[in-house]
């Protein structure tokens, strides 16, 4: 999918080729998504980040698609500010506000995977630690219902996010959110490689789902 | 219809803007301020309807559907007819 003001989407195209898919760019005025299998929403700053992060872009005649997907157990994944319209969407359980020192970080972390009942995380083994680029500033997940399922976690505590959660899952498993972008640590050259555990297990989620 | 908008972040939300800015007064030698938040204000003017009720009616659903999400904030609507 792509929002106005996306900006990560040809990274994601790219890692998942590289890793063997067939994947194709879709603008969010779409409503037919025939033939598509997953979905990922990718990073950037869709309308702005108007009113919200996310606030608008959950509102794109895409979305109604991407919900009745997410419902019929299709794997979909919201990276960054992806991750922000899921939530904002009412896909995933609470939102993102401002880190908690106010920086932009933009920095190699890691992180470390609780939770392997997901389409994200399904190639993973759980306490498996990964170095993976976050590059946010509403990255500070908060959940007051504390209905979301956490699956990765970062060791440190780079933005105040709720039990320190990287990336959140729905009950079922097949709606993911994560912050730090595993689009970006694909191959030796980007300084690392760990975010390809994570593709992979959404691919396999993909060909298993179909 | 001239409407004030009054976005308030729910007490149990963090307000790392508003927490920076304490900070900032106790730093230039502001003391006493036990707490601060900053919350968003809209302020619009709505048009087709002359009933203050009606439109504080159309106003809220705004809020509901996109001004406000409610995990994290609370609205009051004032209507100024």
């Amino acid at each position: 999918m792509v929002f106005p003001g996306s900006n990560c989407e040809h990274d994601v195209v790219h890692a998942l080729q590289l890793l063997g898919a067939d994947a194709e760019i879709v603008w969010h005025r779409e409503t037919d998504l025939a033939g598509i299998d997953a979905v990922v929403l990718p990073g950037g700053f869709a309308h702005g980040d108007a009113l919200r992060t996310g606030a608008i872009a959950r509102f794109s005649p895409v979305m109604e698609t991407v919900k009745a997907m997410a419902e019929s157990g299709a794997p979909v994944l919201g990276i960054c500010n992806g991750f922000q319209i899921l939530c904002e969407a009412g896909l995933l359980s609470g939102a993102l506000i401002a880190n908690r020192d106010l920086a932009f970080i933009c920095r190699m972390v890691e992180v470390e995977v609780i939770d392997t009942n997901t389409v994200l995380t399904a190639a993973a083994t759980v306490g498996q630690r990964l170095r993976i680029p976050l590059n946010s500033y509403e990255g500070n997940w908060v959940d007051p219902s504390e209905t979301g399922r956490h699956v990765i976690r970062y060791t440190d505590d780079p933005n105040g996010s709720q039990h320190q959660a990287a990336a959140v899952a729905n009950s079922a498993g097949n709606v993911v959110g994560i912050m730090p972008h595993p689009e970006r640590a694909t191959e030796a050259l980007l300084g690392s490689e760990d975010g390809r555990v994570l593709l992979e297990g959404f691919l396999g989620s993909v060909s298993a789902n179909v | 219809m001239k409407v004030t908008v009054s976005i308030r972040r729910r007490p149990v939300i963090a307000d790392p803007h508003g927490a920076t800015v304490a900070r900032a007064l106790a730093d230039l030698g502001h003391e006493g301020v036990r707490s601060l938040r900053i919350d968003r204000t809209i302020y619009m003017e709505v048009e087709g309807e002359d009933d203050p009720d009606a439109v504080r009616d159309r106003v809220a659903a705004m809020c509901e559907q996109l001004l406000t999400n409610p995990v994290l904030e609370d609205y009051e609507i004032v209507v100024h007819p």
